[in-house]
């Protein structure tokens, strides 16, 4: 290449900063540069999200690396005039001198421990998405390179497994014994599908990873189709989600030009095709089995498991189905090995998470930190603290997660200890609530959620989703039924022990976790003297009817 | 036909439905997919009318109904909605006289809900079209209509 440049300017473009105008100001900076003669000097390089999410649009600076935040168009040229010709920082919209320290946000404090940094989102950034040779320039393709060359598909599989990585879509199965079930079965043709229908409320980890890094998907899919032996791969993606779309395209196209998807990759037998396919607003479909149905051009209704998509997936052949993110950890684990990655997070649940920190808090945004740190940590060290208030209540993994009182701010956010408290750690949403909030109220949202995205397969899933509705809206009315939690406390019960999909069962997580944790405050909503219409109950079959 | 130029792109396959309904939609001028379409996809792709219309009305995001040239998708999702979504919610609706589902007579606009649109960092967020707007306030909803009626010259 001959890039003369001697200093590079990166624009942060993503769904957040767009809005703030980041396309305008990189037009702005790319015609003033050009205006002032500097051009040849210094590169403006798009990227994806630097980190800091609400601040309007960021920019980054090389050598250096300093940071600029809330730039407006027309300070575009002052900024030059002060950073380029005069050469020294622009005080004005300085956010931070360098880029690892000052912005904890980001980057886990090196203090807790030794080993810190990002696995998922160490390019995001840093390297402009849409150009695949600043991928190669970090070591992108060098593990898909090795494994072809040196890695028997069994091999891979072992260093998945010993990695002790777990799905990151919020069920978290071991994805190394995902892939040996997939290797297992000797049909052809199998096929790799990578869930990118990120459809949680308060979930756009995925969506930043593509926007960011989307040749780490695309090496990590051909990583996994050479070791459970599928030559076909499909990313299903959010129809909502035109930038990671846009991007993902260009993606595979280099990909493809560069002969690192397509016939004999690297110059071995490997064949890989990958293809993307676009949804149209259905939250069931990140379901794995709806996911396929969907693929398949059918509704996006769940199916019966067993037989699993390992066995019987798309077309009836034998699928291996991960996540982004569970895929992003990929490459990073087959270069550095197995014992690398246990350095990060806990026995149990080794590695990183991405989380979207998101309600009051004074820094709402990406972070990507070591399993098994605490709820406390996230929001006074990460995310700034409360942003207005007191702390009152944390819904974790979205909206079909649990909510958590303050007590339970100490409990490290990790599948086990989680789970012995009956909560699930969820897709990486974690969404901060002060005192304005009322319980009713935010569960009564959380219901009409799904009361919109039961698909209506099943009778428990749909009649009870509008159930808990209807109870949580009479209980924000304060005209709740006598006995409206214990119906609810039923009605979630049954829901999570008898719902088709884990969509239909996790429904009961936000209400039972609410009624354990603020039954006090729920209370309130009920009528002593109303007696209305309740849910006629068979006691002696044993079945709800909903009259 | 286009619809025919269409479903040879993506090969008449049943697995590309939705594909082919996202363009069929795409390329109405009122953004929905109408009943004389369906029938002419399932004469084509020999797939029933029934079960076209059964999986169409499964997504969200296809309409059978006419729809505005602007579509304002307004979130509804809980991250939105602790930052008072339904405030934004009811000012669109004031601002344009229509509520959930329907088109203003001017064919410019129509109002739906959606769920979570992936953009929390910034709510309360609308999109229209594929456009997003995000941190809104009531104010700034009246800024947003009257730019788009000034650019269409209402």
């Amino acid at each position: 290449m001959n890039d003369r440049s001697i200093a590079q300017i990166l624009v942060g473009i993503d769904s957040n900063t767009v809005l703030s105008g980041a396309r305008q100001i990189k037009t702005k900076l790319i015609t003033e540069l050009s205006r002032q003669g500097l051009s040849e000097e210094v590169k403006v390089i798009e990227t994806g999200s630097i980190g800091p999410t609400n601040q309007g649009v960021v920019l980054g600076v090389f050598p250096g690396g300093e940071l600029y935040a809330n730039i407006t168009e027309d300070e575009v040229e002052e900024f030059i005039q002060e950073r380029f010709v005069k050469g020294r920082t622009y005080k004005k919209r300085l956010l931070a001198e360098t880029l690892p320290e000052e912005l904890r946000l980001q980057e886990y404090d090196s203090r807790k421990t030794q080993y810190y940094g990002r696995i998922v989102l160490d390019n995001c950034g840093r390297i402009n998405p849409e150009d695949i040779t600043e991928y190669i320039g970090v070591g992108g393709y060098e593990a898909l390179g090795y494994v072809l060359k040196e890695k028997s598909p069994q091999e891979i599989i072992s260093i998945v497994q010993d990695s002790g990585l777990r799905g990151r879509g919020g069920a978290g199965f071991p994805t190394g014994l995902k892939w040996s079930f997939t290797f297992r079965e000797k049909r052809y043709p199998k096929y790799v599908i990578c869930n990118a229908d990120e459809g949680e409320p308060g979930t756009f980890k995925d969506r930043l990873i593509m926007e960011g890094d989307p040749h780490k998907i695309i090496e990590a899919m051909a990583i996994a189709g050479y070791a459970v032996e599928a030559e076909t791969g499909y990313i299903y993606i959010r129809g909502e989600y035109k930038l990671s779309l846009e991007r993902l395209q260009k993606a595979i196209a280099q990909a493809k030009e560069m002969g690192f998807l397509g016939n004999n990759i690297f110059g071995s037998d490997f064949n890989f095709d990958l293809q993307l396919k676009i949804g149209a607003g259905s939250y069931v479909c990140g379901e794995e089995t709806a996911l396929l149905s969907s693929l398949e051009g059918y509704r996006g209704e769940p199916r019966l498991k067993p037989p699993y998509p390992a066995q019987y997936g798309l077309k009836q052949q034998p699928t291996l189905i991960n996540n982004v993110e569970t895929l992003a950890n990929i490459p990073a684990i087959i270069l550095n090995g197995s014992q690398w990655f246990r350095h990060f997070g806990t026995e149990n649940m080794p590695g990183t998470k991405v989380y979207t920190v998101l309600g009051h808090i004074n820094r709402p945004g990406l972070i990507e930190v070591p399993i098994g740190i605490t709820l406390r940590e996230i929001i006074y060290d990460y995310a700034g603290g409360i942003s207005s208030g007191k702390f009152k209540m944390a819904q974790i993994g979205g909206t079909a997660g649990d909510i958590l009182p303050e007590q339970l701010l100490d409990v490290p956010l990790e599948c086990q200890s989680l789970q012995e408290l009956g909560h699930n750690l969820g897709s990486g949403a974690l969404l901060i609530m002060n005192g304005t909030v009322s319980v009713a109220d935010f569960l009564r949202s959380c219901m009409k959620f799904f009361v919109h995205e039961s698909c209506g397969k099943c009778s428990v899933c749909r009649i009870g989703t509008s159930y808990l509705y209807e109870a949580c809206d009479r209980l924000n009315r304060k005209e709740g039924y006598v006995d409206e939690l214990k119906n609810m406390k039923d009605i979630a019960t049954t829901l999570k022990l008898t719902a088709f999909c884990p969509l239909g069962q996790s429904v009961a997580q936000p209400v039972l976790s609410a009624l354990k944790y603020f039954e006090e405050e729920l209370k309130e909503g009920s009528n002593p003297n109303k007696k209305g219409k309740l849910p006629t109950r068979e006691k002696s079959e044993g079945v709800f009817y909903y009259s | 036909m286009k619809v025919r130029e269409i479903v040879k792109k993506y090969k008449g396959k049943r697995e590309n439905l939705l594909q082919i309904l996202h363009e069929i939609q795409d390329l109405d001028a009122q953004n929905y997919i109408s009943q004389e379409n369906i029938f002419i996809l399932s004469e084509i792709m020999n797939i029933p009318v029934s079960d076209i219309t059964g999986t169409a009305s499964f997504y969200s995001m296809f309409s059978f109904q006419p729809r505005g040239k602007y579509i304002i998708r307004v979130c509804a999702s809980p991250p939105c909605h602790i930052m008072g979504a339904e405030t934004i919610f009811e000012a669109i609706s004031k601002e344009l006289k229509i509520n959930k589902g329907e088109t203003t007579s001017d064919g410019l606009f129509t109002l739906e809900e959606t769920s979570c649109l992936g953009i929390c960092a910034v709510a309360p967020a609308i999109m229209i079209n594929d456009t997003v707007y995000g941190y809104l306030t009531a104010e700034r909803i009246k800024e947003i209509i009257a730019q788009i009626r000034e650019e269409e010259g209402k």
